[in-house]
């Protein structure tokens, strides 16, 4: 049984059919980065792995948990895969530290002390042990990303699902934040990636998930996806993108 | 004829404004809870709860407070229940300013970025828990401007209840009034004293809305 399964998962947006049937499977450990054109359906499909959007068709599964739309099996599922955004969405009343223990303390009811301790940990995995007490609009972009990393991490998920992560940063910053999720696929994490940065993708990632409206289009191991792509269409993005 | 002093009718009238004081109080934090629980109520994501609170929020901004008030003294008249003047007074005044707090809070909850709501449910957080701890936090800041605001609508809208006979500032005015014949004093009396409950709170809304403008800082 692999760890994340997608089955035939569909997505409407009212006429809109935005994922017509997508198949994935997803072992332990994989590195997954997801390719694709604008409005391809890249981040939808992120959204409704953990239930950020409910699924019009299909079924996903992450490590035996049905994705269902209560509560209390959006929250099963949602302890088991924590998720990053573009936009940081740190919590702008809360200092970095806080980010990071309030979910332990309210969701798993962690007493306060070891939810610090933990948060002190994860702060420190992500190089920002010293940035305890600063309030989010203290810290760069690249750090406000990596806090939000140490937040997700803190919940202790098996997989993570990262949305252009690096997107809304400046290009300076951008490696800092890469540096952080390359050591964690290293160690092992689950992780399924949609991104833009294709030299990262082909360094990092044990397959590459090309996406073209609303479909898998291509998949692959990178060596396979980048140097010898099968489509026209995937040929054309990579084209357009400088990376063929 | 008994001669009233200045000093007689300022102290009648002042002995009076205890109870608008008292009203206006009531008044505020009956309808900030109630409004509290019918915030809940409005952005629930259950559609017919959301409606029911929305309508019961047209209805009491869409009918004059003179006419709740009327209908809350002689309405439950009907029923044989009597109502003295200062329940039914306070009864209006709180359903009335809950249905305007809550409008205020739902457009400061709803002012809350999207991606607020999307980071604290990817962590697990169930509706209440992200209210509670991610959303009211940052929300309230922005109410406070015009929370404190609206609380001079709440003071004014007690003099309205002097047509119902509750004894307050406006009705004592007009009871030293037929005593003294006075009016123009009287009256001027009135008026200062509700400017000087109702100029501060104002005032200190118009900075609190500025400072918290002038603060980038979120916490
Ligand atoms: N909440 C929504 N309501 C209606 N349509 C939506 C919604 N979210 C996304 N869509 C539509 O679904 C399609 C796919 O959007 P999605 O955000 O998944 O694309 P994407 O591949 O992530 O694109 P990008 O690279 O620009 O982020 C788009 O056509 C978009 O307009
Ligand atoms: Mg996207």
């Amino acid at each position: 049984m692999s760890l994340i399964e997608i089955t035939e998962v569909r997505k409407s947006f009212g006429a809109n059919e935005v994922l017509k049937g997508i198949n994935l499977d997803v072992e332990p450990g994989e590195v997954i980065a997801i390719i694709g054109k604008s409005g391809s359906g890249k981040s939808t499909l992120l959204r409704c792995i953990n239930g950020l959007e409910t699924i019009s068709g299909g079924s996903i599964s992450v490590a035996g948990a049905q994705l269902a739309e209560d509560e209390v099996h959006l929250k099963a599922l949602r302890l088991k895969v924590g998720m990053i955004f573009q936009q940081f969405n740190l919590f702008p009343h809360l200092t970095a530290g806080g980010n990071v223990m309030l979910s332990q303390m309210v969701v798993k009811k962690v007493p306060k002390a070891q939810a610090e301790a933990m948060a002190r940990r994860m702060l420190e995995r992500v190089g920002l042990a010293h940035k305890f007490d600063a309030y989010p609009d203290e810290l760069s972009g690249g750090q406000q990303q990596r806090v939000a990393i140490a937040r997700a991490l803190a919940m202790q998920p098996i997989a993570l699902l990262c949305d252009e992560i690096t997107s809304a940063l400046d290009p300076e910053l951008v490696s800092e934040v890469l540096a952080v999720v390359r050591e964690l696929a290293a160690e092992g994490m689950t992780l399924l990636m949609v991104t833009h940065e294709m030299k990262f993708a082909r360094d990092v990632c044990s397959r590459v998930v090309f996406m073209h409206q609303g479909r898998v289009h291509e998949i692959g191991p990178p060596e396979d996806v980048f140097a010898n792509p099968q489509t026209p269409e995937l040929r054309q993005f990579l084209g357009m993108t400088g990376h063929a | 004829m008994i001669e009233f002093t200045t000093w007689d009718i300022l102290r009648n009238l002042l002995l009076a404004a205890r109870w608008t004081v008292l009203l206006s109080l009531v008044s505020f934090i009956g309808g900030g809870l109630l409004g509290l629980a019918l915030l809940f109520g409005r952005i629930s994501p259950r559609r017919w709860l959301s409606k029911a609170t929305g309508s019961y929020i047209e209805l009491f901004q869409g009918t004059p407070l003179l006419m709740q008030m009327f209908l809350a003294f002689f309405g439950l008249g009907l029923f044989g229940v009597d109502v003295p003047a200062r329940l039914a007074a306070g009864l209006a005044l709180i359903l009335w300013s809950a249905a305007f707090l809550t409008e205020i809070w739902r457009g400061c909850v709803e002012s809350i970025a999207r991606g607020q709501w999307e980071a604290s449910a990817s962590l697990g957080m169930g509706r209440l828990q992200q209210m509670r701890y991610v959303i009211l936090p940052q929300a309230l800041k922005i109410a406070i401007p015009p929370t404190v605001g609206f609380s001079v609508q709440v003071i004014k809208g007690t003099a309205l209840t002097s047509i119902i006979g509750f004894v307050e500032l406006s009705k004592a005015g007009t009871v030293v009034t037929n005593a003294t014949f006075q009016p123009f004093t009287v009256y001027g009396f009135v008026a200062l004293i509700y400017f000087a409950l109702c100029w501060p709170l104002s005032k200190s809304s118009q900075i609190l809305e500025r400072k918290l403008n002038v603060a980038h800082r979120n916490h």
